[in-house]
């Protein structure tokens, strides 16, 4: 059979026109035992344990998702086995113990074993590695492996150790593939022990994830996970309003509201551990404790959680947020503008003869981020602030926050998803750490002794009695918990996730 | 001739991109933002940045820096990602092809479409119709890619939900690839239901791109057909008896051709500038989308990767446009 030009371009535009059609009928059925989530950020690195994505708090989903972590964490934060089963310390706490899971392979079809938790622990502890964490993990060493059970002397007591292997960086790899491959071979073929095998790739467009037969927490209940990577927040509203992605996460309040509301879809927004705070600069203005208090007081966090975020959020008046380990609902800063008035008339300040300071702030990075400084200055205005926003953007906030140069007031969110005031609290009000902006030797004294005490309730009252110390003294300015708005096809169920990882394994058929 | 203009204008590129090179070197060591900075833990003190900025290089003054970059890409070295970890030269050649064949598709709509209301409008030219064209024309012309963009996004992926939002191929295809060139290679290959979701996919962020670029060419294009359509030889050809269409189409359009061209290569350059933010909308895996997250990320190798080829595809552009130029008319061609 031959084919005449016009016949075989005939087929062609044909076949291209098949092939229009048939890929809106596939996108419809794609169904079942597909879960297709629109995810705001996109995966720049397969790697857990190293670089900036290592350290980002929502890229842990799709970590967890492919790999392990020494200790698993539950939707609530507590803690749960992972690869460990069981851990401890000793009675002295100079050396920690843990039970490695048996029976579990990696998704190449090898066994895992403890030489996996050793060596992943001491390529962490290396600073040659690159491991963000590496201060945390450096503090144990010397591992013995006997049997299942690998133990380690404490080099430096970090009450934190256990907690930090849920969290960012506390992931297991698998030793001989990556010694086999290296690290550029192990991002473009990664292997974990994780609910999910990586089956294709594609950067900035979508990741797709297979279920891992032999996992040990037992069979996925979704064949195929697509993560979809849409950081622009109306294209993720439209995926999900057009069902071409079963959940999306992190939509505007306003949409949210819209899309729960509409046949079909469902929506779930729960308080995560993220805050929206407002760093406080030890050196200028702020030195002067009435307008540090009054600054606080003059802030109606209510209004601002009802009125600009839909009534999604908690408004919070320590960098402990309610799910935290030393929250103490007992210390309150309050809204009492006539108390902030007679504080910076104290020092000489009124609404006709403010002080003037600037506040920088990032704009769409964190919800109504800009629209909140915005009220929160004309709350200022009226008790004898006069702010002058500085919009920035979140580069530029880290580099002048690493060198001490962020204005008197700078607005950041802080996450904490292990729940532990070391990495609320203590990090961000520590004077040598480089994420700190209040850096003054009283509040470092408190902190100081926190960081190795044995003791765990001497330790969480002591962070408390920071908290306290530092609300009395205004040296932060707490504004709120955010919830996180997550909407799905009302065919799946949601379990939220108070660390805003939207985990596959946390979607259910419905 | 065209021989010694492809010669003078290859060595200018080289030295125009040495330009780019010390240009983009210099602004990102002076921007804000550290790369460093975003990736220190809450406990590192000032011996793990130390280390840190040593690892990625950033320890060395600008000087050495820029010496061993240069030597580098010389070396066709580019550097590894910061955020991605991977060499840069094999990202760059991963995601080029996307934002190539995106870019050429866009153009090609771009030329068909703006021809297309150029050759109608001055059919019409007398009628009310004309006026009509004219008044779409100035829409496209005065709303830029990035709200096409959105606004296909909600009729044609929301409201009538005919088209994929997102990426450049549909995710639950199980299929290989052997080049980057998705659509090219399925195309020649025969496999035409896969080219087809691949235009798809294409369709909404390539007319976003096409629609500015198409009023432009079609306004300069009409301009230049309604010059062409009072030469003496269109006058005589109507004497003949030519058709109106054979009129536009077989004589004024071969000589109107020429200054639209010239245009349409700047305009190409602004619309290869346009697939930043238009592959964000769309999720569209090429280098704009890339560039996106290298700069939030800071990660200087990458971005300076970017820039280095972004230039460069302006670069070759301009040579190709000027040359068709020159082969086009009579007159540069023979000096």
């Amino acid at each position: 059979m031959t084919l005449s030009r016009r016949e075989a371009l005939g087929l062609g535009a044909g076949g291209v026109l098949a092939g229009l059609l048939a890929g809106r009928a596939r996108g419809l059925a794609a169904a079942g035992d597909t879960l297709t989530i629109a995810y705001n950020v996109n995966l720049p690195s397969f790697d857990p344990t190293v670089g900036p994505s290592a350290v980002n708090p929502t890229i842990q989903a799709i970590y967890r998702s492919v790999f392990d972590q020494f200790i698993g964490q539950k939707p609530d934060l507590s803690f749960e086995p992972g690869l460990l089963t069981a851990w401890d310390w000793n009675a002295d706490r100079t050396k920690i113990w843990m039970d490695v899971r048996q029976g579990v392979t990696w998704h190449d079809g090898s066994p895992f074993g403890p030489e996996d938790i050793v060596w992943s622990l001491q390529r962490a502890g290396k600073k040659e590695t690159g491991n963000p964490i590496q201060f945390t993990w450096s503090t144990i060493g010397n591992f013995k492996v006997d049997g299942n059970r690998v133990t380690a002397d404490v080099l430096q007591f970090d009450p934190t150790i256990f907690k930090w292997m849920a969290f960012l960086t506390g992931y297991v790899l698998p030793k001989a593939f990556y010694e086999k491959v290296g690290p550029q071979g192990f991002e473009k073929k990664p292997v974990g022990t994780g609910p999910f095998m990586v089956d294709a790739y594609e950067g900035n467009a979508f990741l797709r994830l297979k279920a891992n037969p032999n996992y040990w927490g037992g069979k996925p209940a979704f064949e195929t996970v697509v993560f979809k990577f849409i950081p622009d927040a109306t294209s993720r509203v439209a995926e999900i309003e057009s069902g071409s992605s079963d959940v999306t996460l992190e939509i505007p309040y306003e949409e949210f509201d819209r899309l729960k509301l509409k046949s079909g879809l469902a929506g779930v927004a729960t308080p995560i551990s993220d805050i929206g705070m407002i760093f406080v600069n030890s050196d200028g203005p702020m030195q002067d404790k009435n307008v540090r208090l009054g600054a606080h007081h003059a802030i109606d966090k209510q209004a601002i959680v009802s009125r600009l975020l839909r009534g999604y959020g908690v408004p919070i008046d320590t960098l402990e947020a309610p799910e935290y380990l030393a929250f103490d609902p007992s210390i309150k800063v309050g809204y009492d503008p006539d108390k902030a008035k007679a504080l910076l008339a104290a020092s000489g300040y009124s609404p006709d003869k403010p002080i003037r300071f600037t506040i920088q702030t990032t704009r769409g990075y964190k919800p109504k981020d800009y629209e909140m400084i915005q009220a929160i200055v004309g709350m200022w205005r009226k008790v004898g602030i006069d702010a002058q926003i500085e919009v920035y953007e979140i580069a530029k906030h880290f580099e002048l926050r690493m060198g001490h140069k962020l204005a008197p007031a700078a607005f950041y969110n802080w996450g904490n998803a292990i729940a532990d005031p070391t990495t609320s609290t203590g990090f961000a009000m520590f004077g040598p750490s480089p994420h700190s902006s209040w850096k003054t030797p009283d509040v470092d004294a408190k902190i100081g002794p926190l960081w190795g005490e044995k003791d765990e309730q001497k330790r969480i009252a002591g962070w408390k009695a920071v908290d306290r110390y530092v609300a009395e003294e205004g040296y932060v300015i707490p504004l709120l918990q955010y919830a996180q708005p997550i909407v799905y096809k009302t065919s799946l169920k949601v379990t939220p996730n108070k660390s805003g990882a939207l985990q596959p394994t946390l979607v259910a058929k419905a | 001739m065209l021989a010694a203009i492809v010669l003078r204008r290859s060595l200018m590129t080289i030295v125009t991109l040495f330009g780019v090179a010390i240009v983009v070197f210099l602004l990102l060591r002076v921007a804000p933002g550290d790369p460093i900075a975003m990736m220190i833990s809450p406990g590192a003190g000032p011996d793990d940045v130390a280390a840190l900025r040593a690892r990625y290089g950033l320890d060395a003054p600008p000087l050495i820096q820029f010496w061993i970059w240069l030597h580098g890409i010389l070396m066709g070295d580019f550097g590894t990602s910061i955020s991605l970890r991977l060499d840069v030269l094999s990202l760059l050649a991963e995601r080029l092809p996307a934002t190539l064949e995106l870019s050429g598709l866009a153009l090609a709509l771009g030329v068909f479409l703006g021809g297309a209301i150029a050759v109608i409008a001055t059919l019409l030219r007398r009628s009310f119709v004309a006026g009509l064209i004219d008044a779409v024309n100035g829409l496209l012309l005065a709303v830029p890619d990035f709200v096409w963009a959105l606004a296909f996004v909600l009729v044609l992926g929301v409201l009538i939900p005919v088209l994929p939002l997102s990426g450049r191929i549909d995710p639950a295809l199980e299929t290989t690839f052997v080049t980057r060139f998705y659509l090219v290679e399925n195309l020649v290959s025969g496999r035409l239901a896969l080219a087809g979701d691949i235009l798809r996919h294409m369709a909404m962020p390539s007319l976003a791109l096409a629609l500015p670029l198409a009023a432009v060419i079609a306004r300069i294009l009409k301009e230049a057909l309604a010059e062409a359509m009072q030469q003496d030889y269109v006058l005589l050809a109507r004497v003949k008896g030519f058709s109106e269409l054979r009129l536009v189409l077989g004589e004024a359009l071969r000589n109107a051709v020429g200054p639209t061209l010239a245009l349409t290569g700047v305009q190409f350059t602004f619309l290869i500038g346009g697939t930043v933010i238009v592959e964000r909308i769309f999720s569209y895996p090429g280098i704009g989308n890339m560039a996106i997250d290298a700069v939030i990320n800071r990660d200087l190798p990458l971005i300076q990767g970017l820039v280095l080829v972004f230039g460069l595809m302006f670069l070759v552009v301009n040579l190709v446009i000027d040359l068709a130029v020159v082969a086009l008319n009579p007159k540069l061609r023979h000096g």
